[in-house]
């Protein structure tokens, strides 16, 4: 009886229901990044982890430049990353919510997913082909007498990791904001125009600032992910474009020293974390503004 | 036609994320060993030299057994939460529901390196399974954005009718509930399996001795004259992605067309 009436309250039936994710996100997320932390405070003693809490490893890893130097260059890369996607992806977002006919929009959706959902390694690898220096790019280019020498400046540099990435994140910009445009009452629009404004005026005053919740989405969603991407910087970037990603599985599988890492990856993603929070603040704060 | 320069814009925007996919079954028909214009001929040799590697093989097995366990527990667990956050109010439930979706946005070598220091910590092997549990921690969020809509917009009347009749909750359930939400279901499954097969950082990080296929497929990026049969598999993979999701899409129209809603496009 007891358990009868404990089950048709609907906070307990709620909560019975959410425990089987809630559980297993807590055991297999919580628990290894609480452990994440405290092997950032340990060291690596030979074949053994010494367990006393020490600041070792972040001075190590503040004092030695190689660090500081691939965390800023994961952060600009990111960053460089997100802005080209970003900003590439918004015209086609709004052109299938503005300018397609509502019965083809999720064709075109469909046609912007369908990339994504192969192979990440072999796009990544085919990236490698068209850039490189016999590659389909300059062999195109030399053939058709645009250029004389191939070109050196795209392949094994973090300009190759930036252009791989914003392809592998395109429909992650491009949905978001899709789904923020989709949103915004026509009415609206309408009533702007009416009242006298051109259209470049209606975009920036009504359209542009009514998107501005799935740009911050699409920002986030491409920069966080891609601060820690292995296999792109890897492939394409060269000895100059490896990101912060290849340092932790250094450490982890070739060096052995798990604290280290462990260290490198509580740094990043503090870093991921306050640049994310400061870019969420700084929106806040300029809507406020606005309004 | 309205909208002519964005147009353009859209279909070279197109391109750009077509061109290494068009590349693929280019490269995986082509006669020659190296990667790279100008074509020398037709031939199907690399597809044929793919059973014949036994390695690629039991890699293929190995994937599509961790994708398929990991696609049945992650739309399970998907299943409590989308249900949950539809049909009940309860405690913390915006922070329990954010954190579940946490690993959506957190970078996977952060999730794998986790992973992998409180499995060795534990003195457990490595193996299938853990990449299994790494893979459903991942797949699980994207289940559960299927799954919202699939839920959202049931009609709780349709419940209710059925529990007045007569109806228990699980027959409620059983008949009327998952009939219902059976399309997103479906997506749920697929969409989970795909992600699963092509995850590579934490397979790198979780496989044991048994690489998965994007972790045999590294290991092979790097000798030269393995790459065409990459190319081939590529190819077939593609195809199958292409169905598979497809299908899904299908699903999840027919879902949304008979939950009575209007379709807002878009998988995520």
């Amino acid at each position: 009886m007891a358990m009868t009436r404990f089950a048709s309250s609907e906070a307990s039936r709620g909560l019975l229901m959410v425990a089987p994710p809630a559980l297993y996100a807590l055991l297999l997320l919580a628990v290894p990044l609480a452990a994440i932390f405290a092997f950032s405070f340990w060291t690596q003693d030979f074949l053994t982890i010494d367990f006393t809490p020490t600041l070792k490893n972040y001075r190590e890893a503040f004092s030695e430049p190689l660090y500081g130097e691939l965390i800023l260059r994961s952060v600009l890369i990111a960053g460089s990353v997100t802005l080209a996607t970003v900003v590439l992806a918004f015209p086609i977002a709004y052109f299938v919510s503005f300018h397609v006919a509502p019965n083809r929009k999720s064709l075109w959706i469909f046609l912007i997913t369908i990339p994504f959902w192969t192979s990440y390694l072999i796009r990544v690898f085919l990236w490698k082909v068209i850039l490189g220096y016999n590659g389909v790019l300059n062999t195109t280019l030399q053939g058709l007498g645009l250029t004389e020498e191939p070109l050196t400046f795209i392949l094994y540099n973090a300009n190759a990791v930036v252009i791989t990435l914003a392809h592998a994140f395109a429909p992650f910009a491009i949905l978001p904001i899709f789904v923020a445009l989709e949103k915004i009452d026509r009415s609206l629009i309408e009533a702007a125009q009416d009242l006298g404004e051109n259209r470049v005026m209606t975009f920036i005053r009504v359209t542009l600032p009514l998107a501005v919740p799935g740009i911050v989405a699409a920002t986030l969603i491409v920069f966080i992910p891609t601060i820690g991407d292995y296999v792109t910087p890897r492939l394409v970037g060269g000895p100059n474009g490896l990101m912060i990603a290849n340092m932790i599985q250094t450490q982890f599988l070739k060096l052995n020293n798990a604290p280290m890492g462990a260290t490198l990856a509580v740094i990043a993603m503090t870093v991921v974390t306050v640049i994310a929070l400061l870019f969420i603040w700084l929106n806040r704060k300029w809507l406020r503004a606005r309004s | 036609m309205k909208g002519g320069g964005l147009r353009i814009y859209a279909w070279l925007y197109l391109v750009f994320l077509y061109a290494p996919i068009v590349l693929l079954p280019i490269f995986a028909f082509n006669d020659a060993t190296i990667i790279a214009f100008p074509l020398s001929g037709f031939t199907t040799k690399w597809f044929a030299e793919i059973p014949n590697t036994p390695a690629l093989v039991q890699s293929v097995q190995t994937s599509v057994i961790i994708a398929v366990i990991t696609a049945l527990l992650s739309t399970i667990l998907g299943i409590c939460a989308a249900r949950a956050g539809a049909k009940y109010r309860f405690p913390l439930k915006a922070p329990i529901l954010g954190f579940i979706m946490l690993p959506l946005v957190l970078p996977e070598i952060i999730v794998a390196v986790s992973l992998l220091v409180v499995i060795l910590a534990l003195g457990l092997p490595l193996g299938g399974w853990t990449v299994v549990l790494g893979h459903t921690l991942i797949c699980t969020p994207f289940c559960i954005a299927i799954l919202n809509s699939a839920f959202a917009n049931l009609d709780p009347s349709l419940e209710e009718a059925a529990f007045d009749l007569g109806e228990t909750a699980w027959s409620t359930f059983r008949l009327i509930t998952l009939p219902l939400v059976m399309p997103g279901i479906v997506s749920a499954l697929l969409i989970s399996f795909t992600i699963s097969l092509d995850e590579f950082i934490i397979a790198f990080f979780l496989t044991g001795t048994e690489p998965t296929l994007p972790v045999y497929l590294w290991g092979q990026l790097r000798f030269p004259q393995k790459i065409p049969v990459v190319m081939a598999l590529g190819t077939i993979l593609v195809a199958l992605s292409v169905i598979l999701l497809t299908i899904a899409e299908i699903f999840r129209r027919r879902g949304i067309a008979r939950a009575g809603g209007k379709d807002t496009g878009g998988f995520l």
